[in-house]
């Protein structure tokens, strides 16, 4: 039975279709392979980057603030004379009034918390073992706030006082310790002091886990004779992409060295930029591949029906309806394939997502199902499918229904 | 030139030419300067050898080709002005096709088939259309297999189809290019039976192309077409 509710070309493309069944199916398949291509390496490197993104911003501050360096300066202005400049050495420093600046920085738009921190170098003993360790002193309340510390705890937990330290699981293991042990922590300004384990964590990283170790702020400003200093002011922003000119704001407020993460972190940018590119060049190319296959097939079409073609011109069917018919069988084309594509492309994610994991057991990344970009896939292929048939179309069109008939 | 208004004439021509590849090495002309009318009702026959131009003639009459020089009335209406657009109109609205080898769409079943050139001018079916496509196909006799695919029917049901098809649109002219010339015999007489009667009943005007002697002695006029000029 003929559909009333399609138009005259929709029923011909359609049985057209159907009568070919083998071609359409084959170039169905064929553009449903490459959409599923472009669904799986989208949500791969869209997940991969948001991936990227949290590792990053989970074990570091957004902007940090330090003290300026101390430079040695000339007595002698005059360029005549040789003078030899020896550079200083960076004694720990601490920044000036922090706790006055802390305040200034969290009136400032869209700063969501600023952590005094304070590290030095130390050693962790215990028996006849020592380790060298980076000492960071933390005010947790704000601490917790900036890095992900409190999901990285696998002992203990991370609310420390003036006599407890959290230690990384690696160290832990070094020395032969886990929550509730305790060592000894030595700094190079004479200072030790006993501390207990509170709280073990894993970053996931070997030097974080062997190096970094957590203690209160005071118990570090005593440890690395720094009372009441703060080596520098973390600060973290409910956008993470303004961190470059808050940065600069915080710089031209206070006369302090504030540092982005979008500047310490070049390197990742551009590797963020490339992967972007190479999915639009993936994208391209899958793209280019259907068009050719669904045109491809459509000539040939054009070409065994033209017989067909002449007698539908003979019966009153007009050069437009015939364009219409062949634009539209490649439109089909296209949105079928999309359409199972999608399909396909989730079920490689789904299969993925099962299969790649982190060491913990999470999921390697999060994937984000986004109903739009189905629908911009859809709509995307439907629309290379409709271009792909323009020239085929014009072919089918221009044939001349005389020559057409007689074959 | 004279403008011909005359309802009863459903075609005429005058002094038309058909010259291919004009001003090329090439060039053939195939009709030299035809006069030709057919009146409302009349079933004529068009003979001649191969080659002198009979379906190119058809092709000029069906509007599927233009000629090079003359004018050609559609029932009444001169064409030689007409755009791709206009003559697809008047072509789907005045002429009816029946080519020898009937030429169904084999994706569509027998009443599907007649009722493509009502689906192609209306754009949608609807119930109006189903009927007329099911009227014709009792009116050639072929109810049994209606629904059956084009393919699937033997050589003369598909010529009765395709006759059916061409009647839909109730044109005033029907051409019909040896519409039995590849079936045998008894097939031939029943297809030609069935044209006439159309015919009478229906007071469509056709132009019959054939090879066969017998047939043409049986309309009501022959023109013989002999290197491209009318023969007296």
């Amino acid at each position: 039975m003929i559909n009333h509710w399609l138009p005259f070309e929709a029923v011909l493309a359609l049985r057209f279709m159907r009568e070919a069944r083998m071609q359409t199916l084959l170039i169905v398949a064929g553009v449903a392979l490459g959409v599923s291509v472009i669904v799986f390496i989208s949500a791969l490197i869209s997940g991969l980057q948001s991936n990227l993104f949290r590792r990053t911003l989970d074990y570091q501050a957004q902007i940090v603030i330090l003290p300026p360096k101390a430079v040695a300066r000339s007595l002698r202005s005059d360029p005549q004379l040789a003078t030899r400049i020896q550079p200083r050495a960076q004694r720990l420093q601490s920044v000036d009034q922090w706790q006055k600046v802390r305040a200034q920085i969290e009136k400032l738009p869209g700063v969501m918390v600023v952590a005094p921190v304070i590290a030095g170098a130390g050693l962790v003993l215990r028996a006849d073992a020592s380790r060298s360790v980076t000492l960071t002193g933390i005010e947790p309340d704000s601490y917790l706030k900036l890095i992900a510390l409190q999901d990285k705890i696998i002992a203990g937990n991370a609310q420390i006082n003036g006599t407890d330290m959290i230690i990384g699981s690696d160290l832990a293991k070094d020395l032969g310790v886990w929550a509730g042990d305790k060592l000894i922590v030595q700094t190079a300004f004479g200072a030790a002091q006993t501390l207990m384990i509170r709280g073990i964590f894993d970053f996931g990283n070997i030097i974080q886990n062997q190096r970094t170790v957590y203690v209160a702020l005071r118990t570090a400003q005593s440890l690395l004779d720094l009372a009441g200093g703060a080596t520098s002011l973390e600060v973290n922003l409910t956008e993470p992409f303004t961190a470059k000119t808050v940065a600069e704001t915080i710089q031209s407020l206070t006369g302090l060295d504030a540092q982005s993460w979008i500047t310490t972190n070049a390197q990742f940018f551009t590797a963020l930029a490339a992967q972007s590119m190479s999915n639009t060049i993936i994208r391209f190319f899958v793209g280019l591949t259907a068009a050719l296959g669904i045109a491809s097939v459509l000539v040939v079409s054009v070409v065994q029906k033209s017989k067909v073609i002449g007698i539908l011109r003979a019966t009153g069917t007009s050069r437009q309806q015939i364009l219409r018919l062949f634009l539209l069988q490649g439109a089909l084309m296209g949105l079928m394939g999309s359409a199972a594509g999608a399909a396909l492309g989730w079920g490689f994610l789904s299969a993925w997502r099962s299969v790649a994991k982190n060491a913990d057991g999470t999921p390697l990344f999060i994937i984000h199902f986004d109903p739009m970009f189905f629908l911009y896939a859809a709509l995307g292929a439907t629309l290379v499918g409709t271009l792909a048939a323009v020239f085929p179309a014009l072919q089918a069109a221009r044939l001349d229904p005389a020559v057409a008939i007689r074959g | 030139m004279v403008e011909n208004t005359n309802v009863s004439t459903v075609l005429r021509l005058q002094d038309v030419r058909k010259i291919y590849n004009p001003g090329l090495a090439n060039q053939v002309e195939v009709l030299h300067g035809i006069d030709l009318e057919v009146a409302r009702g009349e079933f004529v026959a068009l003979i001649g050898p191969s080659g002198s131009g009979k379906s190119t003639l058809l092709n000029l009459i069906g509007l599927l080709d233009k000629p090079s020089a003359g004018e050609l009335w559609i029932t009444g209406q001169p064409t030689a002005h007409l755009n791709d657009r206009e003559l697809t109109r008047l072509r789907a609205s005045a002429i009816g096709f029946v080519f020898q080898f009937h030429h169904l769409l084999p994706e569509f079943t027998a009443q599907e088939n007649v009722m493509l050139p009502l689906l192609a001018a209306k754009g949608f079916a609807d119930a109006a259309m189903v009927k007329r496509a099911a009227t014709l196909i009792e009116q050639v006799g072929l109810n049994s297999v209606a629904a059956q695919m084009a393919n699937q029917l033997s050589g003369g049901q598909q010529q009765r189809v395709a006759i059916a098809r061409a009647l839909v649109m109730q044109p005033a002219l029907v051409l019909a290019d040896e519409p039995t010339g590849n079936l045998d015999t008894k097939t031939a007489d029943s297809i030609f039976e069935l044209l006439r009667s159309v015919n009478k009943t229906s007071g469509t005007s056709f132009i019959i192309v054939t090879h066969d002697p017998r047939l043409a002695q049986r309309c009501d006029r022959i023109i013989e077409l002999v290197d491209g000029r009318v023969a007296v």
